[in-house]
Parts: C-alpha cells; structure tokens; sequence
C-alpha cells in the first residue's frame, strides 16, 4: 500500500491508485450530471411550448428530415461503442487497439458534426433560421404553423448547445489520443480513458433523446 | 499491487448485445412516430429514450460495475431532472383548471 | 516524504512543535508560487482576497443606493441610472460575494484539513475554479465600466431579452463563467468528503462545517447550470436572434422565471448552509459543549438542500404562476423552515449550561441567530400566498432577505474568519476592536435594514428611487444604520490587514477548540499534517478538552501505528 505514495501515477493527494480511479470516476459523474441539468432547462423550455404551440411545432417538425437525423442517431451510437471497446482495451492494456478505437470514435464524432453542418446550412437555404430572414410556408397539410419560429429557436439552440458538447467532446478525444500514443495508459491506470469516455456516452445519450423530441413529433 | 475490483472488464458480448438493443429500438422510435397515436406518440418515444439511455449508463458507462456511491450521483441527476420539469409543468397544466387564469 | 521519522518525534512527545517551521505561507515565495498553486490554502486566500474586492464594490453600490434614497426625489440618479445601481449591486453581492464567499475562502482551506486530508480531491480543478471566477468577474466588470445593466440582478424577460439597452450579454457571460467556479468547487467538496476521509472519520464524526458546505455543494452542482442554460438562452436570444422568450414569437416570460428562480432560490441555500456551519462551530467551542442533536443539524443541513429545490416558485405566486402550484410551493416553503429551525433550537440548546465566552467570533455567532430568526421568520409572511400579494416587491421583501443574507450570511463569514484567522495566518487579531466592530455591525444591521420592514409593509415598493413623502423617515434611518455598517465592515479590514504583521502569533490551538484543524500548526504545512491524522472519538469533545490541563497544548491522543 505505501508502495502507491512513491508511485508518481498516484497524484499526492490520493492514498493509492484505487482511491484516485473512484473519486475521478464520481468527479466526472458529478459533472455530468450539471450537464444533466444544463440540457434539461432546454429540454424544459421545449416541452411547455410544445405542448402550447401542438400545431406549429408539429408542423415544422416535420420540415427535418427523419432519415438524416436517424443516420446521425446510429453515427453516435456507433461511436459510443467504439468508445466502450476503447475503454475495453485500455482496461486489458492493448494500445494499439485503444489508439484505433480512438480513432474511429473521432471519425463518428466527426461526421456526426459534418451532417449536422449540412443540415444547418439547409436551414439557411430555406430561411429557417430565426431572425429577420424567417419565413416559414408550413408543410403540405399542415399549412398553419404561426409559433413555427419559436421551434427553430428551440431547435438550433439544443442542437447547437448539443454540437458544441461534441466539439469539446472531439477536443478530449484529440488530447487523449496523444496521451495513448505515447504510452500514457496501461492496465493499471487508464482514469483519463474512462471519464473521457463518460463524458462521451453522455454527450450520446443527450442526442438519444433529441432526435425523437425534435424529428420524431409525429410523422403519421 | 494494484486492486483489481474496480476494473471489471466488460465482456464483448455485452457490448454488442447492448449495441443491437439500441439500433434496434432507434427503429422501433422511428416506426412508432409513423404510426399515429395520438397523444401517447411523446410518452412512446420517451419510454424508448429513457430505455436507451439507461441501457447505455449501465453498460457502456459501466454504472452497473461501479460503486453504489456513482448509482446514487447518477440517479440523483436525473431525478433532480424530475423535480424541474414535473413541478413546471405542474404550474402550466393546472392553469386551465382556474377559470380566466393567464396561460 | 519522509513521515516515518516524523511520526516518532511526535508520538514520544505528544507535543507538536510550531516554533520556525514550514508552513504553507512560507514554503515558496513569488507570485508565481501563489499564482500557479495547487494549495488548497492558498487558493482559499486567493479568494478571500478577489471575493473581498467584488464586497466593496458591491458595498460601494448600496452605499449609491442609501444615498439616492435620503429624500424622496431623484437627485443623484436618473431612473435608468438608479436601474443600473440597484442592479450592479445586487450582481456583485449574489454571485461574486455571497456564493462563493464561506465555500471558496474557509470551505477551500477547512474542509481537506478537517477531513483530515492532505488537499482536496483534484487540486489543479480547485485552481482553475478561482481563475474561472475571476475572468468571470472581470467580464462583468466589464460591462460595468462600458455602461452596466439595469434589468434587476433577476434579470427578467422580456426586457433582458428583447428591449434592454443595458450590456446583458456581457454580463451574462460573466456571471455564467463564474457559474462554472462554483460548480468545480462544489465537486470538488463532494468527492473530497465522499472519498478523502481520514480513518476513523466516519460522516457522524465529521464536523458540521463539512455537513454544511457538503450540502452546499449539492446545490451548487444541481442547481447552477439550470440558471446557466437561462442565460445562455438570453445570449442566443439577444446574440443571434434565436427568440425563445420573444412574446412577439409566444414566448413565455414566467418560463424564464422557472428557469431562473429554479436555481437562485437553492442558491440562496448555498448562502446561508456554510454560514449555519460556521455558526455550529463557533457555538460549541464558546459554549464549551458538544453541540446539542448533532444528527439533527446535520440531516437538517441535507433537508434544506432538498427541500430547498422545491419551493422556487414562491418568488412568482403573483407572476401568473396557477395558483395551485402556488399552493404547493408556498407548503414547502413551509416545509423548509422547519430544519432552519431546528438547527435555531439546537444552537440555544448548545449554550444551556455552557460556559459562555463573549469573543468576537461568538459575536457574530449570536448576531447571527437573532438576526437569521427574524429574516427566517419574517420569510414565513412572504410565503404566505395572501400576505405575499401584498408584500411581494415591496421593501418588506428587500428587508428580509437582508436579515438572512446580512444579518445572517455575512454575519457567519465574519465570525468565522476571525475564529480561523489565527489558525490560516498564525496571528491573532486584536479582540477589542473585533468585539466593537461586532457590536458596531449589529447596531448598524438593524438601523438600515428594520425601518425597510416597517416601509415595505405601509407600501414603499423595491426598486424605486423616487417615493411618497410618507416613507422619508424610514428611508433616512435606513441610511444612517447603512453609515454605521460600513463603518463597521471596514474597521476589521483594516485591522485583519493589520494584524498580519504586528498580531499576536497565535499557536496551534489559540480557542482550546475542537477539531482536527486545531491539531496542526498555525499556519499549517502545506499537506496539512505531518502525519496520517486517525480519529478515534467523537467531534466537540469539549468536556475532554476541558478538562486536561491548559498546559498541554495537544488536544487529542495521536495513533499512527495502529490503524483503525
């Protein structure tokens, strides 16, 4: 046990590794669950309008297109797996293996971002965009949309707020695969492989729910 | 010596298990939305949610493997959830029940 | 480090030795020593001396605010202005004083030591906390000197949103910035507490400063990013057009509301929980007893904290909120005195047949428990539905919650910088002039702020500058008291600065107190002890302490070798 405090993995104010793997893992899920917090505000907005504006908002739900967003939605999913396998690696020591899943986590991450890009800027196209340039003509059926500005606000604010989680998202995995590269992690201490992942999954689990808020309100 | 305990390693058939749990039930949301069920289309799509999310906080986040101490932070956020979006709601659902009430 | 010799030295005497010695002040010299630090001690000092700077200009605020306020015309503000006065004070005092003020100053240097911990859980976070709160600061700061804001500190839509002139934004940012410095603190606190205990440190064994800032930190980590996403909805809002408040859209202004009031009512929590803890302290040592229902305060500390998330919408019973949520929040406002009040008897229960001593820390101990009586009592009319139609914006509101926030709040963080000062600087302040300046404080509290009781309720509405004739006399007493307070808070800034260098030098235990901080030198090393401190008996053991021999200087028998 007193071997740990010579360990320079085991920072000094911790007594040994296990006491610095459990109070890492409970940090992060601290944190995460503000963000847990943070989203819901937005998530509470979304639901009171919703439901007060039933009509506009199922209107221009309907406006996005439900098979991009069901692409983006198994893009993270995979991701997210490749992000367990990731942490499965560092756990039994494998770097290489670890190093590629990073990867593969990024490329998901990062075209999660991309379609996400090309869906705003068609959005733009279509003076979707809240502000002086909206103008929205409803969907053919639904034509009487009056609240449909608030929705886009909505939209663009959970899924701009949610992208810019992902960015920070790619910026740890960024920094995480240098740190791989160079030998940072083996099975004994892999914290930073684990909480990055934590904070991975939930950025995932974040979209889990917005996809169907947002493109799923009813497309019968 | 270094404490093995906290590093239970996650078998990969669970893994893909759980993977195929979740693509399948993001078909089953996106089916669901193309059936018209009136007011209970949200509460069909938020059970489904709810059961991915759990699905990955247990598996792919390993809260199933952790400590009691992470379960209770992690339930304490979501239920922390509840409180704010219950009680709002509270407030907007029974205006109607005055009669004249802003709304 | 080499403890094992160490160990020895101090299990044959039993004495520790605090003559020249390393402590944490001295350790490294230059400001990049202090600048790039991961003590937690001196981050603790690096916030008392940021937070002591956001008081004064906070104070400097009111003081505009008690002099427009003389005589019933506008004669030193325009309305626009007095809007921008009233708000920068209320910004400064909220976020960059109150909240943070116990946790991030005595929270950050007591809570690893009492624990029995050589830092906190993740030093370098704790670092960045007080970076985050001053960039935050200064952003707002910012805003201030480039015009300010004058939406209120609640900064309601739709004005904030859509019509304000005011720097909104950059305020905003500002204080969501700093949002992200309580948050790391509150994390910080809780993995610390959860994981850092020392052996033998059960959570019964805890001192209640620790319940209480544990329970702060609870709120500070569920309650501040709820107003952090409502301020980002304000930047999206008034930044790039994305109207979620808009009325023009059907945006809803009593959303935002919810939103806002969902974390600064908890918040209000995380204001006086440290305080209350603080109290607890000094209560059992000037008393000389175990603190009466220890289990009691500390579950009340947890209650509060929960409860205290329940009840936000006692702030909008007449915002067009339905009056049945109203009910329910007015029955847990309710509710939630009742742990406050617990506590309140437990106090006096603590000083029956104690041997009392008048310090100034028990000074501002007993102000406390007046004063946080009447403005918890007085909390209870404004969550009276009825009542509160009649007192809501008014100065009875103002006047409340001073007493808890002043009278109560600022009164604990002075009582307990003088009862650690000694143990964080290793020197006394001089008593006399901390037991006048208590004394001076109470008296100046009650002038300025009683009268607005009186006015609030005749009518007198919050906010304005300009009043009826009638409410003069209120507002000229309230001024006066104002004078004597800031006299008051002044004195011991100059005399805590004083006593840095020509104070007494205090030992390791100047208050025979109890307490693992009291076990270590004053000021400690910067690990906190130079052994694995192990606890083996109950906290406030007063009677004990009491009746060893003044002489000794150690308080509590050391066991190293054997492990719990």
């Amino acid at each position: 046990m007193s071997d740990a405090a010579h360990n320079s993995l085991v920072a000094h104010q911790f007594d040994d590794a296990r006491q610095q793997q459990e109070a890492a893992t409970v940090g992060m899920w601290t944190f995460l669950i503000t963000e847990i917090m943070f989203f819901g505000g937005l998530i509470l907005a979304y639901m009171i309008y919703r439901n007060q504006f039933a009509e506009s908002f199922h209107a221009a739900s309907r406006v996005l297109d439900v098979w991009v967003g069901c692409f983006n939605t198994c893009v993270l999913l995979v991701s997210s797996l490749t992000m367990a396998l990731g942490v499965r690696a560092a756990q039994m020591g494998d770097r290489k293996k670890l190093v590629l899943f990073i990867i593969v986590t990024m490329i998901f991450g990062a075209a999660f971002l991309g379609v996400k890009a090309y869906e705003y800027s068609e959005k733009f196209e279509h003076h979707l965009v809240p502000g002086p340039t909206f103008h929205f003509h409803g969907v053919p059926g639904h034509e009487h949309a009056p609240n449909a500005e608030i929705f886009f606000s909505l939209y663009f604010a959970m899924t701009g707020v949610h992208a810019l989680h992902m960015i920070v998202g790619l910026g740890l995995m960024t920094w995480l695969l240098r740190k791989s590269i160079k030998g940072a992690f083996n099975k004994d201490y892999y914290n930073p492989v684990e909480i990055c992942g934590l904070y991975w999954h939930f950025v995932d689990i974040v979209w889990i729910f917005l996809y169907p808020l947002l493109y799923l309100i009813d497309r019968s | 010596m270094s404490d093995h305990s906290e590093h239970h390693i996650v078998p990969l058939k669970v893994y893909f298990l759980v993977f195929s749990a979740l693509m399948i039930l993001l078909f089953v949301t996106v089916g669901v939305a193309m059936v018209n069920l009136g007011p209970f289309n949200i509460y069909v799509a938020m059970s489904i949610a709810i059961i991915k999310a759990v699905l990955v906080v247990l598996y792919f986040m390993h809260v199933r493997y952790s400590t009691k101490l992470t379960m209770v932070v992690a339930a304490a956020g979501f239920l922390w959830l509840v409180f704010l979006l219950g009680i709002t709601i509270l407030d907007y659902t029974s205006r109607s029940w005055i009669p004249g009430s802003y709304q | 480090m080499d403890t094992t010799s160490t160990v020895e030295r101090v299990s044959a005497t039993g004495i520790i030795s605090d003559t020249i010695r390393t402590n944490f002040l001295n350790a490294d010299y230059g400001i990049k020593s202090w600048l790039l630090t991961k003590d937690h001690k001196r981050i603790a000092i690096l916030y008392l001396i940021s937070i002591t700077v956001f008081f004064m200009i906070g104070g400097a605020f009111a003081a505009m605010i008690r002099m427009e306020l003389i005589t019933p015309e506008a004669d030193v503000f325009t309305s626009e202005a007095y809007n921008k006065v009233f708000t920068t004070h209320g910004i400064m005092m909220v976020f960059f004083f109150l909240i943070p003020s116990i946790p991030a100053t005595l929270g950050n240097f007591l809570v690893p030591v009492m624990v029995g911990a050589r830092d906190l859980a993740f030093p370098r976070i704790n670092l960045l906390s007080w970076y985050i709160y001053v960039i935050g600061g200064l952003f707002t700061l910012t805003a201030l000197v480039l015009g300010g804001v004058d939406t209120g500190w609640t900064f309601y839509t739709p004005y904030s949103s859509t019509y304000s002139n005011g720097y909104v934004m950059l305020t905003g940012i500002g204080i969501f910035i700093t949002g992200f410095s309580s948050i790391l603190t509150g994390l910080n606190f809780i993995v610390t507490v959860h994981k850092m205990r020392a052996p033998g440190l059960g959570w019964f064994r805890l001192p209640l400063f620790v319940w209480a800032n544990y329970a702060a930190s609870l709120i500070m980590v569920l309650g501040t990013p709820v107003v952090a996403i409502g301020i980002v909805m304000i930047a999206l809002e008034r930044g790039l057009g994305l109207g979620i408040f808009d009325p023009r859209l059907g945006g809803d202004p009593v959303l935002f509301q919810h939103i806002f009031w969902f974390y600064s009512h908890p918040a209000v929590y995380i204001m006086i929980l440290p305080g209350m803890g603080v109290v607890s302290e000094i209560m059992a040592c000037f008393s000389r007893r175990h603190i009466f229902g220890y289990k009691f305060i500390a579950f009340s500390s947890l209650g509060i904290a929960i409860i205290g998330f329940l009840v936000w919408g006692h702030h909008m019973f007449v915002s067009g909120q339905s009056s049945y949520a109203g009910i329910v929040f007015s029955l847990f406002t309710f509710i939630v005195a009742v742990p406050s009040a617990i506590k309140v008897f437990n106090w006096t229960a603590t000083m029956h047949k104690g041997r009392i001593v008048y310090s100034t820390p028990m000074m501002y101990a007993l102000g406390f428990i007046g004063l946080f009586l009447v403005g918890g009592l007085t909390g209870l009319f404004c969550a009276s539905l009825g009542v509160d139609i009649h007192i809501h914006d008014t100065y009875f509101i103002v006047a409340h919650f001073h007493y808890v926030m002043v009278g109560g709040s600022v009164m604990a963080y002075l009582g307990g910088i003088h009862f650690w000062w000694p143990k964080m600087t290793g020197r006394m302040y001089p008593e006399g002039w901390g037991r006048f300046s208590a004394l001076l404080v109470f008296v100046g509290f009650n002038l300025t702020f009683f009268p607005q009781f009186i006015a609030g309720y005749l009518g007198m509405p919050r906010r304005y500058h300009v009043y009826p004739p009638e409410f003069q006399i209120y507002n000229v007493l309230s001024s006066g008291g104002a004078l004597v307070l800031g006299i008051g808070f002044t004195i011991p800034l100059i005399y805590l600065f004083w006593s840095l260098k020509y104070g007494e030098k205090a030992g390791p235990n100047p208050w025979r107190a109890a307490g693992l901080e009291w076990e270590t030198t004053s000021p400690p090393p910067t690990f906190n002890f130079d052994y694995q401190p192990v606890v083996d008996h109950e906290p406030y053991n007063y009677s004990e302490i009491d009746a060893r021999s003044s002489a000794t200087v150690s308080t509590h028998s050391v066991q190293e070798e054997q492990h719990v």
